[in-house]
């Protein structure tokens, strides 16, 4: 058996979620009762205590807050991507996120960097999102 | 609330070793109970720390084995993880037991044996306190972590790779006068500065190693404490949180969880920064060791890598930071590492730790860090 990397493993709090990646769409809950947006995705809002939300679809867009070069693999699986950019991201819409920056030489990456979210199949049931620089 | 003391400690050889952790923590627990001149049958009940002995060792439930192994199964036990921070847990817990009139003389400890493992299995053993769901399919490591802190410190303070390099040269140094120590060599700056990149910015001698050890303390009332060879008093033990992922903390350039248990352990001892004489920090990576001397007080935000660059930190410094050579030198058996940083001020305060003494230190501080900063506990200890 090749080393496999980790994957989500969706759940009842976030199989909307990825089923919102896998479609392409980057969808954050909002609480209906305060109306704070939360990530990630999980049963009750942790200002509020709510347990009622919707699913707002997010633009994607945002600046790079903070990242860095992986130059040794979290695992085994991981060998073959190295050097990797692991990125802290703030979306316009005031969330952040932590993922991979892809399209981006290891020396170009910038903090506060406008960066956009893409999309990539990681197998035939899961898909991540990532970004890349704006423009690239 | 009674007061607690430390009246025994024992640390094992840290590095790599050919033996499980339970019977690692059996030789540090037997040097800790044979320093603290009580019987092992005095001992009420033991806290045990590990943390990946799950995957490393396929051994759960090691808190009946570390009774089993000195010869008092009947004790209860409880294993605790908090990742890195782990046996300052369990220590705090303990304190608590004895100060409530539970218990007169509890053992506390911890041990990890990872060193059995081909490092890319520890370095994704360890990688299981982030995330399982938004961090770890990222590829996060530790190293990853206080990368990502490291630049958001750099990019707000101008923090530098030379000053977080001075960390790690001096810790070295100190290593150099533990015998305990896993590496007990110098390095220079310039070799910090072309070791290889883990995680950019920190390079391969920014990170503490992977570690086999196990420490312990022996736990014992006042009444029971006056009685001992030079009990060090517990004056504060606290415990922090913080969000369990990186993208819920708003600044990473400061650790919220260092600064909230900070304020706790000082609240309690009734002292502040300015009184202690000598600390033990979570150096897991050098900038850990910077941020933390700002965290709990020491240096305002921002110049902790100054005070490094200064020798602020150093032996003969203004306020020695991590004698004992720190995770990064001693090494870093993440278990065990909160008892041996404990064990290491215990040392301090008895005035017992040779070549690597800070002369005339009354009051010590132990600072250990979980995972993603997310747990951290912070006491302060007193010869009086």
């Amino acid at each position: 058996m090749p080393p496999t990397k980790p994957l989500p493993q969706p759940d009842a709090e976030s199989r909307e979620f990825w089923e919102g990646v896998k479609a392409r769409r980057l969808q954050l809950q909002r609480c209906r009762a305060c109306r704070h947006l939360r990530f990630y995705p999980r049963a009750v809002c942790p200002h509020c205590l709510s347990g009622e939300h919707e699913w707002v679809t997010v633009s994607g867009r945002g600046t790079l807050y903070s990242f860095t070069v992986c130059h040794r693999g979290a695992s085994e699986a991981f060998a073959a991507d190295v050097p990797y950019i692991v990125a802290l991201v703030d979306l316009e819409e005031g969330v952040r996120l932590l993922s991979n920056l892809v399209g981006c030489q290891p020396d170009q990456a910038r903090v506060g960097m406008p960066v956009q979210v893409v999309f990539e199949d990681a197998s035939p049931e899961i898909t991540l999102y990532k970004f890349k620089p704006v423009g690239s | 609330m009674r007061r607690v003391a430390v009246v025994g400690v024992g640390v094992t050889k840290f590095g790599k070793h050919e033996r499980s952790s339970a019977e690692l923590f059996a030789e540090a627990a037997r040097d800790a109970i044979q320093d603290a001149g009580v019987s092992p049958r005095a001992i009420q009940a033991i806290y045990f720390g590990n943390v990946v002995g799950g995957e490393a060792e396929r051994q759960l439930h090691m808190g009946p084995q570390a009774a089993s192994v000195l010869g008092i199964p009947a004790v209860p036990t409880t294993r605790f993880e908090t990742a890195c921070a782990t046996s300052h847990a369990a220590f705090r817990h303990a304190v608590m037991e004895v100060a409530a009139g539970v218990s007169d003389v509890l053992l506390v400890g911890g041990a990890e044996r990872v060193l059995n493992l081909p490092t890319d299995s520890a370095t994704e053993y360890f990688a299981f306190a982030s995330d399982a769901a938004f961090e770890q399919p990222a590829g996060l490591t530790f190293a990853g972590v206080f990368a990502l802190m490291a630049r958001a410190h750099m990019a707000k303070y101008g923090t530098t790779e030379e000053q977080m390099a001075h960390v790690a040269v001096k810790n070295h140094r100190h290593g150099v006068l533990n015998p305990k120590a896993q590496f007990q060599k110098e390095i220079t700056l310039e070799q910090v500065l072309a070791s290889p990149k883990i995680a950019d910015p920190l390079k391969l001698y920014d990170c503490c190693p992977f570690t086999d050890g196990a420490a312990a303390v022996v736990l014992a009332s006042e009444e029971v404490a006056r009685k001992s060879r030079k009990p060090i008093w517990i004056l504060g033990s606290a415990a922090a949180s913080d969000s369990m992922c990186l993208h819920d903390k708003k600044d990473l350039s400061r650790i919220l969880a260092t600064e909230r248990a900070a304020q706790a352990a000082y609240r309690l001892a009734g002292r502040g920064p300015e009184d202690v004489d000598v600390v033990e920090l979570h150096d897991c990576f050098t900038i850990a060791e910077i941020m933390a001397t700002e965290g709990l007080g020491f240096f305002e935000p921002g110049t902790g890598g100054i005070a490094a660059e200064k020798g602020w930190t150093s032996l003969g410094g203004k306020l020695p930071v991590n004698p004992s050579g720190g995770l990064k030198a001693k090494g870093h058996p993440i278990g065990a590492t909160g008892a041996a940083q404990i064990a290491e001020i215990v040392t301090q305060l008895r005035g017992e730790a040779g070549p690597r003494q800070v002369d005339g230190a009354r009051v010590g501080l132990v600072h250990t860090l979980g995972g993603n900063a997310a747990t951290v506990l912070v006491s302060l200890l007193g010869s009086e």
